[in-house]
């Protein structure tokens, strides 16, 4: 019994130096990639973060990016870090509400980020407020074999009906149009997104994202049409159900596909499997409507501050620090993303060059499908996206469960 | 402790001589339970309370962060109108009747090794070894045999000059695909309960009954399955729980899919209430409070015959 006593003592006095030490200006940094680019560019930024404060004691953990996403519920309001990496848009929302995150609106005055940073700060805010920073995003479009395109005499489709004539031609020649790994489900949500926004236009996606519009409305229904057209032209590969998206880019590296809807971070995976530079390119997704102009998909990373941080202080200088534009250009070169400050450059990759240009010109900006519906309603309607590709005939039946569905989450 | 009694006192103090007395008395009644105390202040902590707990969060609407707020019955009413949940619930079903299998199958295979030949232990451990490896692994390892591009049913289909069928993309299929999966670890674990109980068969009435001209199957019918009972309940008790929370498999396989066409209760409460697209705990309460009572009918049942035969035994 003395010595249990004993060793309680000891450990309540090692909680009180640690927690004495935690004044000492400890900031801890949690991240959530671990995949090779992001890992190594977010510790280049950490260094260059320590030599320019170096009192400032670092710790850093880093987390699978599907393990963060549970593990952030609980380290929010049990063992909080200073700094947390997670996501804009509705994505944050719950955190926001349930006072979890701080308002960093100081932040943003401070370092003038509303003219820098201008092109996220609506998905940034909340009740008028901002609750983190963005440190970079990318663009979706499609990915495809030039070599392939060039062999066969295919162009870039800039319209709809120039994608199905690609397609055609691409089925005839035995090769698949697009690749696709739905396992996961939300692959099948960027094609949707994207036919959606082209069809209807940016604030018809965010007004059904919203809630604000039926899913048996008409207009969804014509996004779905487009798609039934696109398969009918050749479509997707099969079996893309038990496929995850990196299990299906090896279709795309062996040639049997020519297409892959996709965000610029397959890029990287693609070299990795063998392509060059002369083998892949990028297009924007074809016009549907001439009339409706062209919103993209960028999902924005970003930085938040937890409420019950321990070093407030040192934290927002870490959130000004990373939303800097000198920062932001050496990170997303690293990263091969494009960096949210518009003072910052963007590397000279073509990708990169490519999909500024494209998100330069956009008419909005999505975040993508489950980060703009809310949880519930992203999960329903991904497992419709997959269900209809599957079986088209089954149109009706998936819409009026997602028209149920939305009723209830949107109450 | 001094068993020196020491004689009563007349004017003693009665009250603490009586409360003595009474320890004194009741202590052969009373010791078993102070040694069952531990355990059971854990098994009310951890396996009752959280019971109770969980029925009565299924009752609110709570994402985990927030405020809960009390809906009733609410989350019972919309299971009703789930789609999901009776998809779930069906393929519960199909899990408990095909999952039987293993029971005979285990025993088939136990008939097999139970037999004296050079390096049978080998054999034995060999057929073991799926109940060993994690199910995370055997999950992997079928989701390969099953993939219709590289693995082996894709191979032996295009031998025959067929399509493969897509066995875990195709709702028709997948479920069934995991299930055999299943029953790859679960025949090795009923084979293994049978071999220990091959062990006990009294070697007097085998012979007995061989005398009484008994052979094959009724040699195994009437002589050595009744023998086998006690090793039979635990097979089908083991069984039918695995059936019923067969949960890593799904996750390793399919995550549900596709569109959730593969999923079980215990997955689908998992989806709802923890996954990323989730967090809806009242919600994944009722499903594990409707889980909870299917698995009671079984429980009590298994309760009722222990308690019938512990009975009968004295």
């Amino acid at each position: 019994m003395k010595h249990i006593v004993k060793t309680a003592v000891l450990g309540a006095a090692t909680l009180a130096m640690m927690a004495g030490s935690a004044l000492a200006r400890d900031l801890v940094i949690t991240f959530d990639d671990l995949n090779p680019a992001p890992k190594e560019s977010f510790e280049w930024v950490i260094e260059q973060f320590k030599a320019e404060y170096p009192d400032i004691n670092v710790t850093t953990n880093i987390n699978d990016r599907e393990a963060h996403k549970t593990a952030i519920r609980n380290f929010l309001s049990a063992d909080a870090p200073d700094v947390t990496s997670w996501y804009a848009g509705n994505r944050m929302a719950p955190f926001v509400e349930a006072g979890l995150f701080d308002d960093v609106s100081d932040v943003w005055e401070e370092n003038g980020f509303d003219e820098t940073l201008a092109s996220t700060m609506p998905s940034m805010t909340i009740d008028g407020k901002q609750w983190g920073v963005p440190y970079t995003y990318y663009q979706w479009g499609v990915y495809y074999r030039k070599d392939i395109f060039e062999e066969l005499g295919l162009e870039e489709p800039q319209t709809w009906e120039e994608l199905l004539e690609v397609s055609r031609t691409l089925s005839e020649n035995d090769i698949t149009p697009f690749t696709i790994g739905t396992q996961f489900l939300w692959t099948a949500a960027g094609v949707f997104d994207y036919l959606n926004l082209r069809q209807n236009g940016y604030d018809f996606h965010m007004d059904l994202t919203a809630g604000r519009v039926d899913w048996t409305d008409d207009r969804v229904r014509a996004t779905f049409d487009r798609w039934n057209e696109l398969m009918d032209a050749g479509g997707f590969i099969e079996n893309h159900a038990t496929m995850s998206w990196q299990d299906a880019l090896a279709p795309f590296v062996q040639g049997e596909a020519g297409m892959y809807v996709m965000g610029n971070f397959a890029v990287a995976a693609m070299r990795d499997a063998g392509l060059t530079n002369d083998q892949i390119d990028f297009f924007q997704f074809p016009v549907i409507d001439p009339d409706i102009p062209n919103a993209e998909e960028a999902p924005t990373d970003t930085w938040h501050i937890p409420s019950n941080a321990q070093n407030k202080e040192d934290a927002r200088l870490f959130l000004a620090f990373v939303a800097r534009p000198d920062i932001q250009t050496e990170w997303n070169k690293r990263l091969g993303q494009l960096p949210v400050n518009s003072e910052a450059e963007v590397g000279d990759d073509k990708f990169l060059q490519q999909g500024f240009e494209v998100l330069n010109d956009a008419a909005g900006i999505a975040q993508f499908f489950d980060r703009d519906a809310p949880a519930e309603m992203a999960k329903a309607g991904m497992e419709g996206f997959q269900e209809f590709m599957i079986n088209p005939d089954r149109l009706d039946r998936i819409l009026e469960r997602l028209d149920r569905i939305q009723e209830r989450v949107y109450e | 402790m001094t068993d020196v009694v020491v004689p009563p006192i007349a004017g003693s103090p009665a009250g603490a001589r009586r409360r003595r007395s009474w320890y004194r008395r009741n202590r052969i009644a009373l010791a078993p339970w102070l040694f069952l105390a531990p355990a059971l202040i854990m098994f009310a902590i951890y396996v009752v309370a959280p019971i109770f707990q969980s029925i009565w969060i299924s009752f609110y609407e709570w994402d985990g962060l927030g405020e809960a707020e009390w809906v009733g019955l609410r989350n019972y009413e919309d299971l009703l109108y789930d789609d999901r949940f009776y998809t779930s619930l069906k393929n519960n079903v199909i899990w408990l009747v095909l999952y039987m299998a293993a029971v005979p199958a285990g025993l088939a295979v136990a008939l097999f090794l139970n037999q004296t030949v050079a390096g049978i232990r080998v054999y034995k451990s060999l057929f073991f070894f799926p109940f060993v490896i994690s199910q995370v692994v055997v999950g992997l390892i079928f989701a390969w045999f099953y993939n219709p591009n590289f693995g082996i049913v894709g191979q032996v289909w295009e031998f025959f000059g067929a399509r493969p069928p897509s066995i875990l993309g195709d709702e028709r299929y997948v479920t069934y695909g995991i299930i055999f999966a299943g029953l790859w670890p679960q025949i090795a674990y009923c084979m293994i309960l049978y071999l220990t109980g091959l062990n006990n068969v009294s070697p007097d009435q085998v012979e007995a009954g061989r005398l009484d001209g008994a052979r094959g199957w009724r040699m195994l019918w009437h002589v050595i399955l009744p023998q086998l009972r006690p090793a039979t309940f635990i097979a089908v008790v083991v069984t039918v729980i695995g059936a019923l929370r067969s949960f890593d498999l799904i996750a390793i396989m399919t995550q549900g899919g596709p569109y959730g066409s593969s999923n079980v209760l215990a997955y689908y409460m998992y989806e709802v209430a923890l996954s990323e697209y989730g967090f809806r705990y009242g919600y994944g309460s009722a499903i594990a409070t409707v889980l909870f009572t299917i698995m009671l009918v079984y429980i009590s049942y298994f309760l009722w015959r222990m308690w019938r035969d512990e009975r009968e035994g004295r």
